[in-house]
C-alpha cells in the first residue's frame, strides 16, 4: 500500500513561505508529477513527503498515519536524487544493497535481492564495478535499482533525468513508467518538463509560486485549465492568450486558444486577420507565428505540410468548443 | 586529441624537476652530511663534499651527552598526543559545521583561523604565567594541551573544507537507506573523508613534531621534545656544528621515515577536490 495524502502542508524557511498550505490525495499505486516553475518548491514539497525537511504546519498521511514526526527510513519510501547520489567508494552491489543491510536482512537475501533488481535494470553486467567507471545513463539505472530493492510504500523522484541527453530522457522515460506500472508501486515524480508530466503522468500537480494551482489528468489540465497560469504551462507551444475587444465578444474579459485550435486559412475567409512572421516546418507539423495586429502575436499549429512563408497572409479561426474563457482575476469560466 | 610530447621536452622537464627537488632537499642533506664529519671539518671553507674523514663520533657525543630517547619519547608522546586529541575534538566540530551550518558558522571558522594571525610570542607571557601556577611548566601534558590548542584552527578548517566537498545528497540517500546517524558515519561519510582525514592528521603530527616555539619556552628537561634536544646544541658556549647536525638528524628521522611512507596519501589529501 502506497496512499499519501497531505492536508494543509506548510513550509517556510525563517520568514519565507515557501509551501503555501498544500492539499493533495495520492491513490495507491498512481503516478503523480508535481510540474511548475523553477523555485516553485517542488523539490521542497518531496522533500518534505520524505522526510528530509520538517513541515512548518499540517500533516502527512501515508496509508493514514501522520507521518510528520518519523523519521526518513522508517516512512518506507525511497527516493531517486536529481545527482544519483550514489555511495562512491561502494561497488553497484554495494550502493543497490545498502538499504537492505541497513535493513538488517540475511545475506542470502539481500544477493537475490540485489540480482533480480540488477537484471530488471540490465545492470548485471556491471555489478562489481563502482559508480565513476559507469555512463550516466547506468549511474541513473543503480540510482533506480536502490529505490525499487527496497520495495517501498512510494518512489520520490527529483528531476531524475535532467542530466541525461535529450535521446537516452525519452527512453529512461518509458522505462521508468513501464518499471512503474510493472511494480504498480506509487511514484510522485518531479520535473519542470511539462512534456515529461505529460507523458509520464496518471496525474499532474501543477505548482507554482508553493501553492498548487490545479491537481488531475493531464487531459483534464490540457481540456480544462483551472486558470490562467494552468493554461500556459501545460501545452506546448503554449495557449494563446487575448483580451481586449476579440475576447468581450466571447464573452470574457481573457480568452485562450491552443495553437492546434487555431484554423489557418488564406487571408479574407473571415476569422482573425494577420501576417506570418516566422514559419517552421517540421514536416510533420507546420507551426506559424503571426502577427495578428491588436491581437498580438499568435502562434498556430497545422498538423502536416503547409507551404507558407514570412509575409504571407493568413486568417486565423478558433474552434468554437475549444476556446477558453478567463475573468479579471484569472480563473476559468466553465460554462 | 592528447598534445604530443617529444623526448625532448621529456628529458627537459625530467632534469628540471630533479633540479628543484635537489635544491630543495640539499640543506637536508648537506645537514646529515655534516653530522658525519668532525667538528672542524664542519666548517672548513672551502667545504668538502663527500671526501672527508667519516666519522660516526658525534652520534655517539650526542647520545652521550643528552639521552635521545627520553626526547624521542617526549615527540612522540606531545606530537602524537596533541595530533589524536585535536583530531577528536576537530572530527565533530568540522562534522557540524559543515553538515549542519548556521547563521554564525563563517564567523566561528573566521575567529578561530585569526587566532592563528597573532605571533604566539604575543601571549607568551601570561601563558607562561598560568603554567607556572598551575605547574605544568616542564610537563608532557602542559605540551600536548598547548600544541593541541595551537593546531586545532588548522585542523578544523582542513576537516571542514574536506567535509564540505561530500554531496550533502549522499548522506540523505543514506538516511533514505535508513542508516542510523552512527552507520552514515561508519560506512559512508568515513570512507569517503578517508583521504582527507588522513593527510589532515599527517600534516598536524608534522607540525606538532617540528613546533619549537612552545616546547622550547614551555619545557627545560624532563618533557622536553626532541626540538629542544636539537637547541641544546646551539649554547652560548659555542656551537657545535656536527654535533648540531647529528642531533637534527637524528630528529628529523622519525617524521622523515613517516612522510617518506605516507607521502602518496598526504599528496591525494593536500590536492583533495582540486583534481578529483
Ligand atoms: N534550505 C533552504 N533555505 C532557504 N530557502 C530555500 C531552501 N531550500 C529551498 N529554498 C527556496 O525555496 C524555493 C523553492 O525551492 P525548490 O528547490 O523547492 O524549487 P524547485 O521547484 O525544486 O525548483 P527547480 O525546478 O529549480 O529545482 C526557492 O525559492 C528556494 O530558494
Ligand atoms: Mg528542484
Amino acid at each position: 500500500m502506497g496512499q499519501i495524502a497531505l492536508q494543509g502542508v506548510q513550509k517556510s524557511f525563517g520568514p519565507v513561505h515557501i509551501i503555501k498550505g498544500a492539499d493533495l490525495d495520492i491513490t495507491d499505486g498512481s503516478f503523480v508529477v508535481f510540474v511548475g516553475p523553477s523555485g516553485c518548491g517542488k523539490t521542497t514539497l518531496l522533500r518534505l513527503i520524505a522526510g528530509l525537511e520538517d513541515v512548518t504546519g499540517g500533516a502527512i498521511l501515508i496509508d493514514g498515519r501522520n507521518v510528520v514526526d518519523v523519521p526518513p527510513a522508517k516512512r518506507g519510501l525511497s527516493m531517486v536524487f536529481q545527482s544519483y547520489a550514489l555511495y562512491p567508494h561502494m561497488s553497484v552491489r554495494g550502493n543497490i544493497a545498502f538499504g537492505l543491510k541497513m535493513a538488517g536482512l540475511p545475506k542470502a537475501e539481500i544477493n537475490r535481492k540485489v540480482e533480480a533488481a540488477a537484471a530488471t535494470l540490465n545492470l548485471t553486467p556491471y555489478l562489481e564495478r563502482k559508480p565513476r567507471e559507469l555512463s550516466g545513463g547506468q549511474r541513473q539505472r543503480v540510482a533506480i535499482g536502490r529505490a525499487i530493492v527496497r520495495e517501498p510504500k512510494a518512489f520520490l523522484f527529483d528531476e531524475p533525468l535532467s542530466n541525461l541527453d535529450a535521446a537516452l530522457r525519452v527512453q529512461m522515460r518509458l522505462e521508468v513508467t513501464r518499471l512503474q506500472k510493472q511494480l504498480a508501486t506509487t511514484a510522485i515524480y518531479v520535473t519542470h518538463d511539462q512534456v515529461e508530466a505529460m507523458t509520464m503522468a496518471d496525474k499532474i500537480v501543477v505548482l507554482n509560486a508553493g501553492k498548487i494551482e490545479q491537481y488531475g489528468s493531464p487531459l483534464d489540465l490540457y481540456e480544462r485549465p483551472n486558470n490562467l497560469f494552468v493554461a500556459g504551462f501545460i501545452g506546448s507551444p503554449k495557449m494563446n492568450f487575448i483580451s481586449g475587444e476579440a475576447a468581450r465578444q466571447q464573452g470574457a474579459p481573457t480568452i485562450g486558444v491552443r495553437p492546434e485550435h487555431l484554423k489557418v486559412e488564406r487571408a479574407g475567409q473571415g476569422g482573425w486577420p494577420g501576417t506570418v512572421s516566422v514559419a517552421e516546418h517540421l514536416g510533420s507539423d507546420t507551426f506559424l507565428y503571426v502577427d495578428a495586429g491588436q491581437l498580438g502575436m499568435l502562434t498556430a499549429r497545422y498538423i502536416g505540410e503547409l507551404s507558407l512563408s514570412p509575409g504571407d497572409k493568413v486568417s486565423l479561426s478558433p474552434e468554437p468548443a475549444r476556446i477558453h474563457r478567463f475573468d479579471e482575476s484569472g480563473n476559468a469560466i466553465h460554462a | 586529441m592528447a598534445r604530443a610530447v617529444t623526448t625532448n621536452r621529456v628529458v627537459i622537464s625530467t632534469a628540471a624537476a630533479w633540479l628543484c627537488g635537489f635544491l630543495i632537499f640539499f640543506p637536508i642533506l648537506w645537514m646529515v652530511l655534516a653530522s658525519f664529519k668532525t667538528e672542524l671539518e664542519a666548517f672548513a671553507i672551502p667545504p668538502s663534499f663527500l671526501f672527508f674523514h667519516w666519522t660516526t663520533e658525534n652520534y655517539a657525543t650526542v647520545q652521550e651527552r643528552s639521552d635521545y630517547l627520553l626526547h624521542a619519547l617526549n615527540s612522540i608522546i606531545i606530537a602524537g598526543g596533541s595530533t589524536i586529541i585535536a583530531m577528536l575534538i576537530a572530527i565533530p566540530a568540522a562534522w557540524s559545521m559543515a553538515f549542519s551550518p548556521t547563521k554564525r558558522t563563517k564567523d566561528l571558522l573566521l575567529w578561530m583561523l585569526s587566532t592563528k594571525m597573532m605571533p604566539p610570542v604575543g601571549v607568551l607571557v601570561p601563558i607562561y604565567l598560568i603554567y607556572r601556577d598551575l605547574g605544568l611548566l616542564d610537563t608532557r601534558v602542559g605540551l600536548t594541551f598547548i600544541l593541541c590548542l595551537g593546531n586545532l584552527p588548522i585542523v578544523v578548517w582542513m576537516l571542514f573544507t574536506y567535509f564540505k566537498e561530500i554531496p550533502k545528497d549522499i548522506l540523505e540517500a543514506a538516511r533514505m537507506d535508513g542508516a542510523t546517524i552512527g552507520r552514515e558515519l561508519i560506512y559512508v561519510l568515513t570512507p569517503m573523508a578517508v583521504p582527507g582525514l588522513a593527510s589532515t592528521l599527517l600534516l598536524n603530527l608534522i607540525l606538532a613534531w617540528n613546533e619549537a616555539f612552545w616546547t622550547l619556552n614551555l619545557s627545560t628537561l624532563q618533557a622536553a621534545p626532541l626540538t629542544v634536544f636539537i637547541a641544546s646544541y646551539s649554547s652560548p658556549e659555542g656551537l657545535f656544528w656536527a654535533k648540531l647536525s647529528a642531533a637534527s638528524t637524528l630528529a628529523i628521522a622519525p617524521i622523515l621515515v613517516l612522510g617518506w611512507f605516507s607521502q602518496r596519501q598526504l599528496v591525494r589529501g593536500l590536492t583533495f577536490g582540486a583534481v578529483k
